[in-house]
């Protein structure tokens, strides 16, 4: 499990943090990968801190236990960033991703980071924009395929395409996939 | 075709129901099993399975309706979790006694009180008595697979017995995973068509079913019960071999990992057991002699195997997720020290209780369970039952 990627997604209920997390792993498997996606579950409430967990690997996965030790950090709300240590056990050379207004070189002294890679996107503009509400999670699987690249972004908007096809019309489909390509785009790193 | 999908535990064992297509199935929900009967009762919604679901008021009511159904002569399925199979308990004890072959998913939960939804085995290990048959999974494959091989165990005829089949609550069954369904077809035929020994609407072939039995007999039957679930060992690896071959991936009652020339061996049970996997492929890497004996058959419990195992080890760490009050350490360990008395070699066996109401079981844990054995072996003083991951 050498080439085991570990991500650790911290939200708020009600921000899709699961259903990304989820959706990752999905995709990953879908693609011919070893994929895990679960949340953290406990008192579920609109607003209260949450995690989700997403493991991704060429060869089978047997660990289940909670992501001690990301690889990557992904970070939907930035009013976490004070009330959580959104950032312990990341490991030396991880990579944080944040959905915020600031640049990563804020986010690095706000919180005090020195090593890893740091990146931001205005995840929750974008979707206001592209989609219409904030929904966050979506653009942030843009960015994050771009941070690091588990998958191919092609791969990321088939799948969504795939997926909201069954349940969606087709202006929500094409405001996802274009909130996912916009953060692809417009994400920073610092 | 085999089909490669991402499911979570529930859902994957809701597809080894679809396939399996039972006549009846009897339910309540209960947290984390409901999600096994949402996906399940939809695919009898949408006509993808001929099963007479029954929605009862109770768990008590959910196995009562199963013996009715499957003496009748119906091949029968039920699910549930912690205090739904508490609340079921005086009939999941009936259901053995009277040799009903039924299948039924329990997604483990600690049992209240506290209150609390998460996974640990109080609830499956209540029942280790009750001559129900307990396999179970370390992960969403394994549920799926597990579910399969249990009907047909189940209804092997020198068996005759129901079949818990277990999977960590949240942890299996609420996460996603890659999971390889089988082809419709190739499941319908291993399962095959459904004989019941004697069933109650074989009117020209009368017989009861629960009548009053008393000192004359009883004993009689209790022995007997004891034939079924011993009988039950060879056909679990007989099925877990013949499924093997269609599947490429086959069970016994026990799966060794690295365990061949292992000084330290773990035991557990469940999902830690792949968790701990991924903790002997680090100290093996470091040159630690390592391994991992992983028990899928808790009843039978498979004594013979598990102790040539072990007694070949210089210390054991056996990893119980439930607490058994007053006793010589949890029911797993009970089961291992009992198994290896007798033998010439008796390695220290070291007792970990762990994991209760879903308190995860991370990996640097499981290491210093490995160092803790590696002392016990250099000095020969260790703490027979520990529990781990709890502030005291």
């Amino acid at each position: 499990m050498e080439d085991l990627v570990e991500i650790r997604w911290h939200g708020r209920g009600g921000q899709g943090t699961k259903t990304a997390a989820t959706f990752l792993a999905e995709t990953a498997i879908a693609h011919g990968k070893h994929g895990q996606g679960f949340p953290e579950y406990g008192p579920e409430r609109m607003g209260a801190p949450m995690r989700g967990y997403t493991r991704i690997s060429d060869s089978p996965i047997n660990i289940h236990c909670a992501i001690d030790d990301p690889d990557i950090v992904v970070v939907l709300d930035d009013t976490l960033l004070t009330s959580e240590n959104v950032t312990e056990g990341l490991k030396e050379n991880g990579r944080l991703l944040v959905n915020t207004t600031v640049s990563p070189g804020e986010i690095r002294e706000k919180i005090k980071l020195k090593s890893g890679k740091v990146f931001t996107v205005d995840a929750t503009q974008i979707s206001m924009d592209e989609i219409g509400r904030a929904m966050p999670n979506t653009p942030m699987i843009g960015a994050l395929v771009k941070a690091s690249p588990l998958l191919e972004l092609e791969v990321i908007l088939q799948d969504i395409k795939k997926k909201f096809s069954k349940k969606f019309n087709d202006k929500v489909i094409t405001g996802n996939l274009k909130s996912i390509e916009r953060a692809y785009q417009e994400v920073k790193e610092g | 075709m085999t089909q490669t999908l991402a499911l979570t535990g529930n859902e994957a064992g809701a597809a080894a129901m679809r396939q399996i297509n039972p006549d009846v199935v009897a339910a309540y929900p209960i947290t984390p099993q409901t999600e096994l009967m949402h996906a399940f009762s939809k695919f009898v919604a949408d006509g993808k399975v001929k099963t007479e679901l029954i929605l009862v008021e109770s768990e008590h009511s959910a196995m009562s309706a199963c013996i009715g159904s499957a003496s009748a002569g119906a091949r029968t399925m039920t699910a549930t979790s912690a205090n739904g199979l508490a609340l079921m308990w005086e009939v999941v004890y009936i259901a053995a006694s009277l040799r009903i072959p039924m299948v039924m998913p329990v997604v483990n939960r600690a049992l209240s009180g506290p209150i609390n939804i998460h996974c640990d085995h109080s609830d499956t290990m209540g029942c280790r008595d009750s001559g129900w048959l307990q396999l179970f999974s370390e992960n969403s494959q394994e549920a799926y697979d597990n579910v399969i091989q249990a009907m047909r165990i189940a209804e092997h005829k020198d068996v005759l017995l129901p079949v818990m089949v277990t999977w960590d609550g949240f942890i299996i069954s609420h996460t996603t995973e890659r999971v390889e369904i089988l082809d419709d077809g190739t499941v319908k035929k291993f399962i095959g068509e459904y004989t019941p020994e004697r069933p109650l609407l074989d009117t020209d072939n009368p017989v009861t079913i629960g009548p009053l039995d008393l000192s004359d007999y009883f004993f009689e039957h209790k022995r007997q019960q004891v034939d079924g679930v011993n009988n039950a060992y060879q056909v679990i690896k007989d099925i877990g071999k013949e499924y093997g071959k269609l599947s490429g991936r086959s069970y016994g009652l026990v799966e060794e990992y690295q365990t061949d020339d292992a000084e330290m061996i773990a035991v557990a049970l469940g999902s830690t057991a792949g968790t701990i996997k991924a903790v002997v492929d680090r100290l093996r890497r470091e040159g630690m002699k390592v391994g991992l004996l992983k028990i899928r058959s808790f009843r039978p419990f498979p004594f013979a195997d598990v102790a040539s195992i072990l007694r070949k080890a210089k210390a054991i760490a056996v990893f119980d997720r439930s607490i058994a009050y007053g006793s010589m350490g949890g029911p797993l360990f009970g089961e291992i020290r009992s198994a290896l008395y007798g033998e010439k070699e008796q390695p220290p066996a070291l007792n970990y209780v762990y994991g209760l109401g879903g308190r995860d079981i991370n990996t640097a844990q499981i290491e210093g369970v490995y160092q803790d054995l590696e002392k016990a072996i250099k000095t020969n003083k260790y703490q027979t039952i520990k529990y781990l991951g709890v502030r005291e």
